[in-house]
């Protein structure tokens, strides 16, 4: 068993880095995310295992210091939340188009513009449809615990290096700042410098004599290469969508209700389960971790399996319900509920927008 | 009077110049009569004589440079528009033992990068910057530059560029020599041999520092010019910027050792 320790999400995730071997963390203040950078200039890692830290100017800069890192070849990290992911979009879209691999995690807050410092999941649509300019996905986690924003940091480069692509951990204000209990796994030591340059010939480490130069980019003025490139991570991204999703299923077996939910709002929609199971309700929950790819197959497979609704929970004004509604294809009745703006809805509401917008007509 | 032909001159004994293996073959995309073609090369020359090629990274802007790592035969990374320190300094972080260098111009640097210009100067990243300054944005078609001189026409300044509406033109070199985290700036040309000359051993100070793990970043601008942009033969262009350009942004070293000289 993995040492045990009692811990806010923020700090999972930085300790997580530290453990997974990560080379460099580079971030900027945000509430409510500041405790990753803070844990970690604490721990002072460059002691522990070599790891950089640096707080960058922005967090604009703060990416394309991830950017230049992981294009040589290091595992590397950054961390926001929702007004500074929006300023990060363009280097993420560099990252995608030159195909680098990077985890960061969004600590999600209410919009937008300044919006709140309280929890949100408003930042749907940023995560798992592009987010910046251009064709492209990355793979985005939702933990819905303090141990996941532990444990997703080490499947998150794993996944980073396997595709080369950004893996986005989408946690919020809730998951971020409540406090755990926590696994930490063993910590994995960082890469040799021999180890990243005979691992992977694509980084940018100095071109030795007779040797092909690397070249990190995401720009290709020939429209036709452009488009072969485009190609390509539309395949990446089948491939992804075919091996990497995951989800949960907690009361599903004999579902008639089906709530669908991912981080802090599935932990919510778990206690709405139970008070309409007391009610002689027959509900469960889709529990999303993947919400690219998104489990649309597996939920429109259980859908033909009897049941007579679905609610998607979360908060935001109702974003990730249309990728429900795109799953299950009219099989079933598809509502949403969500307090957004900041605001936590309760077990009770949840199950109370259940009761009234599926059950009730 | 015997006829002198080809093979009797191209021998190895008669070879008195070669291009740099730093330099790839591709043709340059750059215009008849810019210095961006002899700053790369200079630059290339450098790494070649320091024997640093091995362990270089560069970084390529957004400008009419965005291509040099197609003609920089070098590991590069191409960086978003002005991003470049951030990326270099991303790239030095994990990797201190490389060399590691930014070629930037004017808008790039002084405009949409000022942030990372000016703190990864003031962090004192260990990394070389190339700055080339031709006081417009030649890529995009000859728009006002952040270093337009005043009453200078460029495309968006069509009148001549008012101060007034549309600010002066920034002096970021002397700027950037004013941070404790600069060790070495200066700024050079690259439009007479002479010139040329002189450049070049400021890119071999600059690498030399990184080398040596000077404390402190080099900084290395070239005035140059556009001849497209500013709507000039090559040689007037040439002329014009030695009459504007040179008073406005006086060549010299403005920092050595860490050290500002007076």
């Amino acid at each position: 068993m993995g040492e045990l320790k009692l811990m806010k999400g923020n700090e999972a995730l930085a300790e997580a880095a530290i453990r997974a071997g990560a080379d460099a963390y580079f971030g900027y203040p945000i509430t409510p995310q500041s405790e990753v950078i803070e844990y970690l200039m604490a721990e002072k890692p460059w002691e522990r295992t070599g790891m950089v830290v640096l707080q960058a100017e922005s967090e604009v800069a703060a990416i394309n210091m991830v950017y230049g890192a992981a294009g040589a070849g290091k595992k590397v990290m950054t961390s926001s939340s929702s007004p500074g992911i929006s300023l990060k979009q363009e280097g993420l879209s560099y990252i995608a188009g030159s195909e680098l691999p990077c985890v960061y995690a969004n600590v999600v807050r209410g919009g937008p513009g300044l919006g709140t410092i309280q929890p949100s999941q408003a930042d749907y649509f940023q995560s798992t449809k592009g987010g910046g300019h251009g064709d492209y996905r990355q793979i985005v986690l939702a933990p819905a615990s303090v141990q996941e924003m532990s444990d997703f940091v080490k499947l998150g480069f794993e996944l980073a290096f396997k595709y080369r692509i950004a893996v986005l951990i989408l946690s919020d204000g809730v998951i971020g700042q409540m406090m755990e209990k926590v696994e930490l796994f063993d910590p994995i030591p960082r890469m040799t410098d021999e180890e990243i340059t005979a691992k992977y010939p694509w980084a940018t480490t100095g071109k030795k004599k007779g040797t092909q130069r690397r070249i990190i980019t995401s720009l290709d003025l020939d429209s036709h290469k452009m488009e072969e490139h485009n190609h390509h991570l539309q395949e990446k991204y089948r491939i992804i969508s075919e091996n990497e999703v995951r989800y949960e299923l907690i009361d599903c077996d004999d579902a008639e209700y089906i709530f669908v939910a991912y981080g802090s709002s599935a932990r919510i929609a778990q206690k709405a389960v139970q008070l309409a199971r007391a009610k002689g309700i027959k509900a469960g929950l889709f529990r999303l971790i993947s919400l690219f790819p998104f489990p649309g197959k597996e939920m429109a497979a259980l859908c033909k399996k009897g049941v007579k609704g679905w609610l998607a929970v979360e908060m935001s004004a109702g974003q990730m319900v249309e990728d429900v509604m795109l799953s299950v294809k009219g099989c079933a009745k598809v509502g949403h509920f969500g307090r957004y703006g900041g605001i936590v809805h309760s077990p009770e509401e949840v199950l109370h927008a259940m009761e009234e917008k599926i059950i009730g007509e | 009077m015997s006829t002198v032909t080809l093979e009797d001159i191209i021998k190895p004994e008669n070879l008195v110049y070669k291009k740099t293996d730093l330099m790839t073959d591709k043709s340059l995309s750059y215009c008849p009569g810019c210095g961006h073609g002899t700053a790369h090369r200079i630059t290339m020359e450098v790494l070649e004589e320091l024997g640093l090629d091995e362990i270089t990274i560069g970084v390529a802007p957004v400008g009419c440079s965005v291509l040099a790592y197609e003609f920089m035969n070098i590991d590069m990374t191409q960086a978003a528009h002005g991003r470049a320190p951030a990326v270099a300094t991303g790239i030095k972080r994990v990797w201190p033992e490389k060399i590691v260098f930014t070629y930037q111009g004017d808008g790039d640097l002084a405009a949409i990068g000022t942030a990372e210009t000016i703190h990864a100067c003031n962090r004192g990243e260990k990394i070389v910057i190339i700055f080339v300054n031709n006081g417009i944005y030649g890529m995009t078609g000859g728009q006002m530059a952040p270093t337009t001189l005043p009453g200078m026409k460029s495309s968006t300044s069509p009148y001549g560029r008012e101060v007034e509406m549309m600010g002066n033109p920034l002096k970021i070199t002397e700027l950037v020599a004013q941070l404790p985290g600069t060790y070495f700036v200066t700024r050079q040309a690259v439009h007479t041999p002479a010139a040329v000359r002189k450049a070049k051993k400021a890119i071999k100070k600059a690498f030399e520092n990184q080398r040596d793990k000077k404390p402190g970043l080099s900084f290395v601008e070239i005035v140059s010019n556009c001849n497209s942009g500013w709507k000039m033969t090559p040689t007037d262009a040439n002329k014009w910027m030695e009459d504007n350009m040179f008073p406005f942004y006086p060549l010299g070293d403005i920092k050595t050792d860490g050290q500002l000289l007076k």
